[in-house]
């Protein structure tokens, strides 16, 4: 049911998308990309506030591999950091190339064995998801500055190195491709997968697979005015948008769906590119015992004391010859 | 028992997830806490009640309580906020809980068991579910979804090793931790936390132990010390002037094989003629209320910087326990510190300072060990435990709240000849627990446990039959009081011990009469008794 509703989501973006050209031009496209930008944009800041707001009361990293103790002993110094510089070093192996994810095993019952097996698949589907949208997004810069950073021109010369075809054909497109397909196929054909998913899930691949087929579609097939879409792009990056000429059905899907799924990040699970930096079961040093973590609202408790508890337990304390704290011994005597 | 009462299979996942009902069925739940327990800790809705009965007795404004209490919290912990928001359901996790793998119950994966409050989450505090409520992934709060909560945050025993395996490090320890506390506001608890939670505020200690029954075990253990090693060693208990204070989990001083461990200590700091105090009321370094709420945790772990300046003690020293390390590791110098009364950590017979402590003031025992054999202080003769074929389990707070592997493994290696691991992903980081923890360790629980345990079991199982080991050695209390159950069923022919007791074993104390038996009173093998 959550596919359905998820399909129906992204079909009816695409039929906005194309009936908002019809009617409103491409004046109305930048109305939508405006709002999907500013709402992304002042979402975003807000969620991640929020998070930030939120005190971290005590210090509860997971730790992966052996603590800084004595000094015979290696410790590890990525997995389980006790310095700043360890921290950033986790950090960045999760944040650059999903550290956890790669110790992904798949656990299986045979005969009343438990065998646990590697599983690299989802790994690399996300790696390859995550790095080919970051290669495509920077690519794009060359549509919104003129001119085109040096770095920008290298990286599309080195993602369309193998010059296939006219125009360019780019490996990031093929690797994205691949990976969110893979990513769709697993939430459809994995039984547990397809359990947890929820239509959020769906939503943000189906709309990704939007952006990415308009895309392909716009430089491969249908071969867009790639010189009016600059125009067009310039103008709305220095908030002076031109009305350009006739940029096409696909375009406007292409960039409708692009400002809806921006608009959607900070109400969804989309939210984790930021969260990840956030989290205080890694992005924190395990030096727990060698340096105090203070909870700003600790507050004080109801305990039982040892005066109390001394109380209680006196004559028993006597008998055993435990003992007692001075005072009370010479109180008791007095009593 | 039948080999074939429990079948563990894998089931394909069917259903919804989002239809909280649940079945009480006798042997994988947790019976409620009794009302005096609930009382004795002033804590809310002391009463009568059981999870099969069909009124739970909840407070009229129960669900207001629930929701207030659930603001207050995303306010108050970051982890709770960003681990509701940012799990993007990619499965990592499902497969790494041992009780999902045990029950085939999807709602025990992780990622369901966290998104059952995530929904309730997403209903009450986002925009998109308070406007689209299903649609968004909101469940509406219903007395149903209590009964739910309290099934599944009692079914997850807190491991982390989910945490391990996900890409955003979301830890369902801290889920549940807060599920529990949530439910502790309306009086859901379950009597194996809060009965030894209320002893322990009591009297010191959770199995409610008095101070003269305190002082009788440690003597008693003595008494079977000098029948072994025809050494008498001394028992101080709440001795001002000691430099350190000794705190160890009760089960220790009364349950097996714990009490083998507790022999271990005591030798060992004989031998090295440590200046140190047990005490009767700082008598549990274990703290239940790790499974109950952040501040019955607080309550309870209270007394040992308490009585650790009232001693004037230098610093403390800890025995073998894992969730009593979780919180005196991440939570002790936090919740009750600072510890500037004492001084930091040093070790009289090496020298050694332990840095790692310097803060908190408490050093692991398997670190001060460690130091010692590492120092040369130690005359070990390993063959006094050749009876063993050792592997170790990584008890799971050690293991991925603190990173203590390598230590416990140096002290195995002196003490024993024959040791061998466990498969790679199953230790370490990778442990499975032992499905006991957390306070799930009754017996009205078994089916649960012993299917949560079978990842563990199945394990030990492998190295029993690929390499003859026949004890499992492990530092905590919960392992040792639970495993042996499990390997019975699992495993037979395992047995369970610490490993102080292997260093107890293999420890050469001056002025001992030749060793006939172990410290469990078993014959050592003749080639030793000979040589």
């Amino acid at each position: 049911m959550q596919v359905v509703y998820s399909f129906g989501a992204v079909g009816a973006v695409m039929v906005a998308a194309a009936a908002g050209l019809v009617i409103g031009g491409s004046a109305w496209i930048a109305v939508v990309a405006y709002a999907g930008f500013a709402v992304f944009l002042a979402g975003f800041c807000y969620r991640v506030v929020q998070w930030a707001a939120a005190p971290v009361p005590f210090r509860v990293p997971t730790t992966c591999g052996q603590q800084t103790s004595l000094p015979w002993i290696k410790s590890a110094a990525l997995e389980n950091p006790s310095t700043t510089s360890g921290v950033l070093g986790r950090m960045g192996l999760e944040i650059l190339l999903f550290r956890s994810l790669f110790r992904n095993s798949q656990a299986g019952l045979h005969e009343k064995r438990l065998i646990l097996s590697e599983q690299k698949y989802l790994w690399l589907a996300a790696l390859a998801f995550h790095w080919s949208m970051l290669v495509i997004l920077v690519r794009h810069l060359r549509l919104f500055v003129e001119p085109v950073p040096a770095l920008v021109v290298a990286l599309a010369r080195i993602d369309g190195f193998f010059q296939l075809g006219a125009p360019d054909f780019y490996v990031s497109d093929m690797v994205l491709a691949c990976a969110l397909a893979y990513l769709l196929l697993r939430r459809f054909r994995d039984p547990v997968v397809r359990y947890i998913s929820q239509f959020s899930d769906y939503f943000a691949l189906l709309a990704l697979i939007g952006i990415a087929a308009s895309g392909l579609s716009m430089r491969y097939v249908t071969r867009v005015d790639v010189v009016a879409v600059k125009q067009f792009a310039l103008g709305l990056a220095a908030f002076h948008p031109v009305r350009p000429a006739a940029l096409g059905a696909m375009f406007a899907v292409h960039l409708t769906l692009i400002s809806v799924l921006a608009a959607y990040i900070p109400f969804s699970k989309l939210m984790h590119m930021g969260g990840v930096f956030l989290s205080p079961t890694r992005n924190l040093a395990n030096n727990n015992r060698a340096k105090r973590h203070v909870n700003p609202w600790n507050y004080p408790v109801k305990t039982h004391s040892y005066a109390e508890w001394e109380d209680d337990f006196r004559a028993k304390l006597k008998a055993a010859d435990i003992p007692l704290e001075a005072d009370h011994a010479t109180r008791a005597s007095a009593d | 028992m039948p080999q074939e009462l429990l079948r563990i299979e894998a089931k394909k996942p069917g259903g919804n997830w989002t239809d909280p009902a649940v079945q009480f069925r006798k042997g994988v739940f947790c019976y409620s806490a009794a009302a005096k327990n609930v009382r004795a800790l002033d804590l809310p809705n002391p009463r009568d009640w059981q999870p099969f009965d069909a009124d739970w007795k909840l407070p009229p404004d129960w669900k207001r309580i629930l929701l207030e209490g659930m603001k207050e919290r995303l306010e108050k912990y970051r982890s709770f906020r960003l681990f509701m928001d940012i799990c993007v359901r990619c499965g990592a996790c499902a497969d790494k809980c041992h009780f999902y793998v045990g029950s085939g119950d999807p709602k025990n994966m992780p990622v369901v068991r966290a998104e059952l409050m995530r929904s309730v989450y997403r209903r009450y505090f986002t925009l998109t579910g308070r406007i689209f409520g299903r649609l968004a992934g909101g469940r509406e709060l219903t007395e149903d979804i209590v009964k739910e909560w309290f099934y599944y945050f009692y079914q997850c025993t807190e491991c982390r090793r989910c945490s391990v395996f996900c890409p955003y490090g979301i830890d369902t320890a801290e889920i549940t931790m807060i599920g529990r506390e949530l439910l502790n506001l309306i009086g859901c608890n379950t009597n194996w936390v809060l009965e030894p939670a209320a002893n322990c505020f009591r009297t010191g200690n959770h199995l409610g132990i008095q101070p003269h029954g305190f002082k009788d075990s440690l003597e008693f253990a003595a008494d079977e010390l000098e029948e072994i090693t025809g050494i008498r060693v001394d028992v101080p208990i709440n001795r001002k002037g000691a430099e350190i204070l000794f705190v160890m989990p009760s089960a220790d001083y009364f349950a097996e094989p714990h009490y083998y461990t507790l022999l271990g200590y005591m030798m060992l700091f004989h031998e090295i003629g440590l200046d140190f105090t047990f005490s009767a009321f700082a008598s549990e370094g274990g703290n239940f209320g790790l499974f109950s709420s952040h501040e019955l945790m607080k309550r309870l772990n209270a007394k040992v910087y308490e009585e650790a300046k009232r001693l004037g003690v230098k610093w403390i020293l800890g025995g073998e326990c894992g969730h009593m390390w979780r919180v005196l590791h991440q939570y002790m110098d936090t919740m009750n510190g600072p510890a500037d009364f004492l001084e930091e950590p040093v070790s009289p017979i090496t020298g050694t300072k332990f840095e790692n402590a310097r803060s908190t003031r408490m050093v692991h025992i398997c670190e001060f060990t460690a130091d010692l054999i590492h120092s040369g202080k130690l005359r070990l003769d390993a063959s006094r435990n050749d009876r063993w074929r050792v592997t170790y389990h990584d008890s799971c707070n050690p293991a991925r709240s603190m990173g203590l592997l390598e230590e416990p493994r140096y002290i195995i290696r002196n003490a024993c000849h024959r040791f061998f691991e466990m498969p790679e992903n199953t230790i370490r980081e990778q442990t499975f627990c032992c499905g006991s923890g957390a306070g799930l360790g009754t017996d009205e629980n078994l089916e649960m446990r012993l299917r949560g345990g079978f990842p563990r079991a199945n394990a030990v199982k492998y190295v029993q039959e690929k390499h003859g080991v026949n004890l499992l050695a492990c530092i905590c209390a919960i392992d040792k009081a639970t495993l042996p159950t499990l390997l019975e069923y699992w495993a037979p022919g395992v047995e369970v011990g610490g490993v102080h007791e292997l260093l107890g074993n293999a420890l050469v104390m001056r002025g001992e009469k030749p060793r006939t038996t172990d410290l469990r009173g078993e014959p050592l093998s003749a080639e030793v008794t000979h040589a």
